[in-house]
């Protein structure tokens, strides 16, 4: 078949940033993938309680102090996260570094204070259906920060490698924003339903 | 030839010959073992996608006439009641999991790219990944069936049955596992459709001019985004119930059996959807061809693809009108079941007014889409009496409901199928299929379908339950039930047929041409089969039948690198080019963090630290993945 010229992109940038990127749609397909499954465990666990003669099972409601402190943690870390998005915005290399170091702490603060809230639930997965909902929920998040957590990792190195100081570094860094921003919002109703349901 | 005489060489800078040499060198896959294992060509991928869920579907087909056999006649002893609930099982498991959604996936991997007109599927080595975690699927059930460990609680695993009481040892194990690997590859391939649709569109395909095939994956692809969270919620925790001892269906600890059904269901019957759209694509762009004129009312055939889409969410309660739910929301669902005959029965009338005012040329591809309106009409309406309450409480667990399932599934989304895979097989292996040989299993397969299928219908409404393995000759099913075997022989012998006519007409078929049937749409634009890179230059659209307009002229866009994997990235309402985008290249790593996940995944069914462990070695694979290797791909 012949062609015909019709149209020259020899001057659009070598690479999208924002929405022009397949890397932001991806993210925000996986991130409606994991929020459905967060949804659908707050369902399993109205829906347990809904059958329940009473609500928690066989265990006092859980102590408040290290799941919400986690929760002031993981508000507070989206200050500096907010400051690493205009960084990698503007592509401010050292400046992003440094935006990524302080987010790897902020990813570990919160697996700390995680080793104290499964105790703080007063109750084991294998007791009754209560504990089994309460484990999944906690760790389905846990999985969740520590995979962020590891994908920080990775960038921070890449950002410190010959390989970061490119557009599509910072764009990758401007997704994990993105996803840390996740992580934090899918945790609101989680603690929520977790710690104040029981207190209905 | 990416060195640095070829550095930021420009399409337009070369003549035809030089153009092809440069895309070639960038874009090809190298022959040999390592490439094999490390590329990331949506085409190659699609075409092993497609074979395999094909030899699922023939293991699959085996195991259903091994069950004909079993039930020819009385209290049969060709297998036993064990083997027999392990291979209805992995029938139903196979025929879902490893066939039906796959294979619709893997047509889209092939062909979606082609259809919008770009270079590769969105996140090609997440493609190869999900491919490898989908085969490592299969074989993990597969194997563990050969070894007389395959599940055996029913394709829905319902609890208890499937719980730590009554289902000790690894089968039922092997069904939950088996589900996380399929559903990792059925969203992995999702998101890239979605992104690809979004994204990669040719300049110009605005919303409203995308082929309806490609309409019909995107919705199915936030079918499946949406539907498969709920199985993997509830395989999660069957699993834990198994082997760690929580209590989520234990109704003793505060656990409930009943939300097993809701979770499986949840999913389960957009599941239906998830096979059955993709197969509405297929018919729509068949008729299109085979009409010649373009599909009657493609808003109204679009809007109703996302109708079905979101009421799909609104029916799981239907699977479980006998469990004993209140009134009220049985009949909701009852409403809602029936709703969705709505936009089925609008395409239905679209594709007869399409006909009606075409005139039809009756070719391979043609006939088995007749069929598919013949019989899925019929499961259709069958459907909409199963909707209802008491009815449904007669005909449950019988073979009224095994007969109406396979007219919708089979109907719905085989036929379609085997019509997609004749007209799309010349773009694919660059040959024709016989016409000869595709009428004879055209006409076997429909023979023998409604031969085997409809008299289950009567043997339902006289009472024979599903999933026994034997009966007594006293009841009143004997007779039906050998006609219903030696159909099913004939349904084979078309199959049979078939894939003799694939294998025969890949090796020695007939040269096709770019566009042998004189379709409209982007993929017939390119050489059959296609170059890796697609297309030579990226084409440029203005209307939804690109090549209706200006048969032998494409219109097509210039200034594209060609050193490095380069495609167009277009905005998601017009599709005006928003920048040149590179396409990662070749990568051994998706393999190795295939192999990896696998073997955490089946380790874990053993123990749980498998998980811990487990996920060292995955980390390392997807970090070697992600990390930039320095070619022209990773710069910006």
């Amino acid at each position: 078949m012949n062609h015909t010229a019709v149209l020259d992109v020899a001057d659009l940038p070598e690479h999208g940033l924002g929405t022009a990127s397949q890397t932001y749609w991806g993210t925000l397909a996986f991130m409606l993938i994991e929020g459905t499954g967060f949804a659908l465990a707050i369902v399993v666990y109205l829906y347990l309680m809904s059958l329940a003669p009473q609500w928690p099972l066989g265990a006092p409601p859980p102590d408040l102090l290290a799941g919400t402190t986690l929760t002031g943690v993981l508000i507070a870390s989206l200050v500096p996260n907010l400051f690493l998005a205009r960084w990698a915005q503007r592509q401010e290399l050292w400046k992003v570094r440094i935006g990524l170091i302080v987010m790897t702490v902020l990813g570990i603060a919160p697996l700390i204070l995680r080793v104290f809230e499964f105790p703080a639930m007063h109750i084991e997965w294998d007791r009754n259906a209560y504990g089994s909902i309460v484990w999944l929920m906690l760790g389905l998040h846990t999985t969740h920060i520590i995979t962020d957590l590891v994908e920080t990792v990775v960038l921070t190195c890449l950002m410190f490698s010959r390989h970061g100081d490119s557009p599509r570094r910072y764009g990758d860094v401007s997704d994990n924003v993105m996803y840390w921003n996740f992580v934090v919002i899918t945790w609101l109703p989680i603690y929520a339903c977790l710690y104040w349901f029981p207190r209905l | 030839m990416s060195g640095k005489g070829d550095s930021n060489r420009r399409d337009t800078a070369l003549n035809d010959a030089e153009l092809h040499r440069c895309l070639a060198s960038t874009w090809s896959t190298p022959a040999g073992l390592w490439s094999a294992l490390s590329t990331v060509d949506h085409k190659i991928i699609g075409r092993r996608y497609i074979t395999t869920a094909f030899v699922f579907l023939a293991l699959g087909g085996v195991l259903s006439l091994l069950m004909r056999l079993q039930l020819s006649q009385p209290e049969a002893r060709f297998i036993g009641p064990d083997r027999y609930n392990q291979i209805f099982t992995m029938h139903g498991t196979n025929m879902m999991f490893l066939f039906a959604v796959p294979v619709m996936q893997a047509v889209a991997v092939y062909l979606v790219p082609l259809m919008v007109g770009t270079r590769n599927i969105a996140f090609p080595r997440l493609n190869a990944f999900s491919y490898w975690m989908y085969l490592a699927g299969g074989l993990l059930l597969w194997i563990a069936f050969a070894i007389d460990t395959g599940p055996d609680v029913g394709w829905f695993a319902y609890v208890p049955l499937a719980g730590p009481q009554y289902a000790a040892g690894k089968r039922a194990d092997i069904w939950a596992q088996m589900i996380t690997f399929t559903e990792v590859s059925a969203l992995a391939v999702a998101v890239e459709i979605v992104v690809t649709v979004f994204k990669q569109r040719a300049p110009g395909m605005s919303l409203d001019r995308i082929p309806l095939f490609v309409w019909s994956m995107l919705v199915t692809a936030f079918l499946v985004i949406l539907a498969m969270p709920a199985i993997m919620i509830a395989s999660t925790a069957l699993i834990l119930d198994r082997l760690v001892g929580t209590h989520f269906f234990n109704p003793a600890e505060g656990g409930d059996v009943l939300l097993w059904q809701h979770l499986f269901w949840f999913f389960g019957h957009p599941e239906v959807y998830i096979i059955f759209l993709p197969a509405v694509g297929m018919v729509s762009t068949i008729v299109a061809t085979f009409v010649r004129r373009p599909v009657f009312g493609y808003l109204g055939m679009v809007m109703a693809l996302i109708a079905t889409g979101i009421l799909a969410f609104g029916l799981w309660v239907h699977h479980m009108f006998v469990a004993g739910l209140p009134r009220l929301g049985e009949s909701f669902f009852t409403a809602s079941s029936m709703a969705i005959a709505v936009p089925a029965g609008l395409q239905i009338f679209c594709w007869l007014a399409t006909m009606w005012a075409g005139r039809p040329i009756f070719k391979t591809p043609f006939l088995f889409v007749i069929g598919f309106m013949v019989i899925f009409v019929i499961g259709g309406m069958t459907g909409v009496m199963v909707a209802s309450v008491p009815f449904d409480t007669q005909v449950h667990d019988t073979y009224f409901v095994v007969a109406h399932f396979h007219y919708v599934l089979v109907g719905g989304a085989v036929f379609p199928l085997l019509g997609a895979i004749y007209y799309w097989f010349p773009k694919i292996t660059g040959r024709m299929m016989s016409e000869t040989l595709g009428r004879w299993a055209f006409g076997l397969i429909f023979t023998g379908f409604n031969l085997t299928f409809f008299p289950m219908h009567i043997l339902g409404l006289r009472g024979m339950p599903r999933r026994i393995y034997t009966y007594q000759p006293e009841m009143p099913w004997s007779g039906l039930n050998m006609f219903i075997s030696l159909s099913a022989v004939i349904l084979a012998a078309g199959f049979l047929l078939f894939f003799v006519d694939v294998i025969r007409s890949a090796r020695s078929g007939p040269r096709a041409e770019a566009n042998p049937w004189g379709a409209t749409t982007l993929e017939w634009a390119t050489s059959s089969p296609p170059p890796p890179y697609n297309f030579a230059h990226l084409p440029v659209v203005s209307s939804l039948q690109p090549l209706a307009d200006t048969p032998d002229l494409l219109p097509v866009a210039s200034g594209l690198r060609v050193d490095r994997r380069e495609l167009l990235i277009t905005s998601v309402v017009q599709a005006s080019p928003e920048a040149r985008e590179s396409s990662p290249g070749d990568s051994i790593w998706p393999f190795w963090a295939a192999v990896a996940t696998a073997v955490t995944l089946i380790w874990s069914i053993f123990t749980p630290w498998a998980v811990v462990w487990g996920s060292i070695p995955v980390a390392i694979a997807l970090t070697g993945w992600f990390w930039p290797k320095g070619v022209p791909e990773d710069d910006a």
